[in-house]
């Protein structure tokens, strides 16, 4: 593994809520073009992980470096400016506003127009919007989504609303697209079908970081898996190793079976 | 056809669009003749309401920041205006200057509201904003001492009408026929200042920029993780709902001719706020039916008088009474029929764009 390989690397990261220790000391390194697994029981501190990865939250110690700029510290947006974009656990789409304006809205950090040239449609705003458009509605389509353009991100089911996310999360550009629990709530077919479209993503070029309880999908999609236990990393490597390693047998299953 | 579909379809919108301007352009003289010229007097002053709401509506019903100072920046533009066009300073400037001057200096004041608040949501932001805006109102009401700038309680007197070359606002002219008070002059000033409000909020709501302020209404988290930066946007919907405010407060100063700290009480934030609530948050057209029938409303319950002379043969509740008895009635009653107003915001359909495959990446 070559170093230039690397897109994420994080060191040493630590991050306590009062008294407890959400993670302490982890680091994980994700490499262009993989997908990255995250897991762990309930509490072990993924989903912290993320929001300290996407800027929610201020690490006390450790370092950040995404595609060769420290990012730890910075706000979501810049974050989001460097090519980090996510999806949250707990869906949190703009549910007053159409499918596809919640993919317009994605489009901010890679357009530039102004109120003034809101205000007086300048012909570079209008061909700014309309670019905007084209794209929202490409993704949509590549979403699988494109029969709810028209439809209030509220009024989805449940896992269109989950694609949506993706979709508006892709919207952005992002290199590394971090998923928290996509195939969380779906039916066996959903998830096949999102085991797809995140497999062509990866396709497409964009790297995958994804917290996921469901093994099956987790194991059979990533290139390479961490697990977190009590805010510390207690494996990491290809799926099939990590599988086999007793810590993690005993993570899940508790003492005695391992 | 509907009603609606008249102003969207392409062979009559534009027939349907003219009718309305007709309307608007006719207005002042069909309300003096049959209602009398206070009511055009009242029509104007919708006008102006309409400029106002709408700038809350930015900030409010866009961004979703909840502003129960907004008078504040009406206050701000109207003293703006007063102290640079009256005796007051003996400083006479045009008002093609004064107008942008006063919105610049509104906006100033709402980065200045804004960037405190910035981390305040809800409730907690409009005790703040609530207190901004009796700060400036106390602020205007004593900067007389040690040295006179605003005149205290007084207030400024003899302010300019709007005026360029010899042609006054203020005086009766005489075109085509028609008789032109000035009430009338202003009539049409503010309807050109009212449109001009609305195709601004149009065209800012259906941008990037709306998009981002909807987006940070909707889930601020959200938006700043898909890389919006929700403190700037924050300031500019701050900014521009204030520049509409401080606009609406220059004519409003060279309407009246007087002002003084009396005309910017929390009520009238608070009216603003329910012109744009009971209208419609977030819908331009809800805020602009919500803020004629506002200023309307209370100025038809006046007649409750006059008929309860007529029908019960004396006065038997004091009419100032009754109508804000009733106004406060017709408010829940509205609140309880049509929790999210009378006109409510429908997010836009976007035509649908044929396209090949997308490629990610």
């Amino acid at each position: 593994m070559s170093a230039d390989n690397v897109l994420l690397a994080a060191s040493g990261i630590g991050k306590h809520f009062g008294g407890l220790a959400a993670l302490s000391g982890v680091s994980i390194t994700v490499r262009h073009g993989e997908i990255f697994g995250l897991i762990g029981p309930n509490g072990a501190g993924k989903t912290t992980l993320f929001n300290v990865l996407t800027g929610l939250a201020v690490p006390d110690t450790g370092t950040l470096i995404f595609d060769g700029h420290r990012i730890e510290g910075l706000k979501p947006h810049a974050v989001a400016g460097h090519g980090i974009a996510r999806t949250f656990q707990n869906i949190r789409l703009f549910g007053s506003m159409t499918a596809l304006e919640n993919v317009m809205v994605g489009r901010h950090l890679r357009s530039n127009t102004g109120v003034l040239g809101a205000v007086f449609r300048t012909r570079a705003a209008v061909a700014e919007e309309r670019a905007i458009t084209r794209r929202a509605h490409e993704l949509l389509d590549y979403c699988g989504l494109s029969a709810h353009s028209n439809n209030l991100a509220r009024d989805l089911p449940y896992g269109d609303q989950r694609r949506l996310e993706i979709a508006r999360a892709l919207a952005t550009d992002p290199k590394l697209l971090a998923l928290d629990e996509p195939a969380a709530g779906m039916n066996a077919t959903e998830t096949a079908a999102l085991k797809a479209l995140l497999e062509r993503i990866r396709n497409d070029g964009v790297t995958l970081l994804l917290i996921e309880h469901d093994m099956k999908l987790v194991m059979g999609l990533s290139h390479s898996v961490a697990v977190l236990d009590y805010g510390e990393k207690i494996a990491e490597g290809e799926p099939e190793t990590v599988q086999r390693d007793p810590r993690v047998i005993e993570a899940y299953l508790g003492g005695g079976f391992a | 056809m509907s009603w609606s579909a008249l102003f969207t379809d392409r062979r009559w919108r534009w027939i349907a669009w003219s009718a309305v301007a007709l309307l608007l352009l006719a207005l002042p003289f069909i309300i003096e003749a049959l209602l009398g010229r206070s009511w055009v007097r009242i029509i104007a002053v919708a006008l102006l309401f309409v400029m106002l709401a709408l700038g809350l509506n930015i900030v409010v019903g866009f961004a979703g920041l909840l502003d129960l100072g907004y008078i504040a920046f009406f206050a701000v533009g109207a003293y703006s205006y007063a102290l640079l066009a009256s005796p007051q300073f003996a400083v006479h400037w045009p008002f093609l200057v004064l107008l942008p001057l006063g919105a610049a200096i509104a906006a100033v004041f709402g980065v200045l509201l804004g960037a405190p608040t910035l981390r305040l949501r809800g409730d907690y932001l409009a005790i703040v904003t609530l207190g901004f805006g009796e700060i400036i109102r106390v602020f205007l009401n004593n900067l007389n001492r040690p040295v006179n700038i605003t005149n205290g309680p007084q207030g400024i007197t003899l302010i300019d009408p709007l005026q360029m070359g010899g042609f006054s606002l203020a005086h009766t002219h005489t075109f085509a026929g028609l008789t032109f008070a000035p009430v009338h002059n202003y009539y049409f000033v503010f309807l050109v200042c009212a449109v001009l409000s609305i195709v601004l909020s149009l065209r800012l709501e259906n941008s990037r920029i709306g998009r981002a302020w909807i987006a940070i209404r909707d889930d601020e988290l959200a938006a700043s993780s898909m890389g919006i930066n929700t403190r700037n946007l924050k300031l500019l919907a701050f900014a521009m709902g204030a520049t509409f405010g401080g606009v609406a407060g220059g004519l409003f100063a060279s309407f009246q001719g007087f002002i003084s700290p009396e005309s910017f009480h929390l009520i009238d934030s608070i009216m603003v706020l329910c012109m744009v609530v009971l209208g419609g948050m977030g819908n331009v057209a809800g805020v602009v039916l919500g803020a004629v029938l506002l200023t309307a409303l209370p100025e038809a319950l006046r007649y409750i008088g006059p008929l309860q002379q007529r029908w019960l043969g004396g006065v038997i509740v004091d009419p100032a009474d009754l109508r804000m008895l009733l106004f406060g009635l017709a408010l829940v009653l509205m609140m309880l029929l049509r929790p999210e107003g009378l006109w409510p915001a429908r997010r836009r359909r976007v035509a649908p764009v044929h396209t090949g495959n997308a490629d990610v990446g």
